[in-house]
């Protein structure tokens, strides 16, 4: 049986088709998921894309951190489901105090949009075993609040325990404090990131590379293995 | 009925780019002499009925879980008495 991989769609969510084309690309099945539904379809994965889901109001991801479907995203991460926050998702993520530290508007104030290289940083997390530690991959960048933030205490566990996911490489587009673009929890089955791999998964388009796709061939086989 | 307001604002080691902007822009506009800049967010939050202690303790709770991210984000909560004059 292949791996089902939840994508969940809240009111804002843009890049939930991508996310599932990424997943079936891989070779999984895409599962859809409605932010109102408590129930994930017993799926092995959820992926929480990106977007503006409620419209960002009040702070990014912090509606969409009270959904129902939440509820049962951040119990069952705790219990060691694996989720991938992507940008927005990624928000949620920090809003939903799965990952420690907090997001906030860009050090310029701008919008940006930009082909991103990037450093992966660990390549144990249960989605980046597919990469190698130290590979330096290009994928795309979009985003109004990509400010990594975190008290020193924080980024000093964060740094020492090795998860630091990502970090920019050659610019930092957004302020991130050390220069992280994505970080991992200590079991390593949440993972969040600002750019989007799953725009980067054909040759075709986006930046031409197919250096995203490792994220969801990385869940696959670990769900296969499992 | 009353209103409770909520002021939020980034805490104060966390770099605030608007209200820097926003500083930026003042001696352009005739205002000298202002050194610093941060800008928050204010919520009014008309409460039915009487604001006794467990209203306010329910209004704390909201401002702290879901008002503010407390991560990066301080905030205050106070009762503001409406002025008989106004009405």
């Amino acid at each position: 049986m292949t791996a089902r991989i939840g994508v969940v769609t809240f009111p804002g969510s843009l890049d939930d088709r991508d996310s599932q084309r990424a997943i079936r690309l891989a070779g999984a099945e895409p599962v859809a998921l409605w932010h109102k539904d408590k129930d994930l379809k017993q799926v092995d994965a959820v992926v929480l894309c990106g977007g503006f889901s409620y419209g960002d109001y009040l702070r990014a991801g912090a509606i969409a951190r009270f959904s129902p479907v939440m509820d049962t995203v951040i119990e069952q991460a705790k219990a060691g489901l694996p989720v991938l926050g992507i940008c927005n998702g990624f928000q949620i993520l920090t809003e939903a105090h799965l990952l420690p530290g907090g997001m906030l508007g860009n050090d310029h104030l701008h919008f940006i949009c930009r082909d991103q290289k990037l450093r992966v940083e660990n390549a144990e997390t249960s989605w980046t075993t597919d990469y190698t530690a130290g590979q330096e991959i290009h994928i795309p960048l979009k985003n109004m609040d990509g400010r990594y933030v975190a008290d020193q205490y924080t980024l000093d566990e964060l740094e020492a325990e090795g998860r630091v996911a990502f970090r920019y490489l050659d610019f930092n587009p957004n302020g991130s404090l050390n220069d992280i673009a994505g970080i991992t929890n200590a079991a390593g089955n949440v993972v969040g990131l600002m750019p989007h791999p799953e725009h980067a998964v054909e040759s075709l388009i986006g930046t031409g590379r197919t250096d995203g796709l490792p994220f969801f061939t990385s869940i696959l086989k670990k769900l296969v293995n499992a | 009925m009353a209103r409770v307001v909520v002021d939020v604002m980034l805490k104060p080691e966390i770099l605030d780019p608007q209200g820097q902007a926003v500083q930026r822009a003042l001696p352009r506009l005739g205002f000298e002499g202002i050194s610093d800049v941060r800008q928050g967010k204010r919520f009014e939050l008309e409460v039915d009925g009487p604001v006794d202690e467990a209203a306010l303790a329910r209004i704390h709770d909201l401002a702290e879980s879901f008002l503010a991210n407390t991560v990066i984000e301080d905030f205050t909560v106070r009762v503001e008495e409406v002025s008989e004059a106004v009405k």
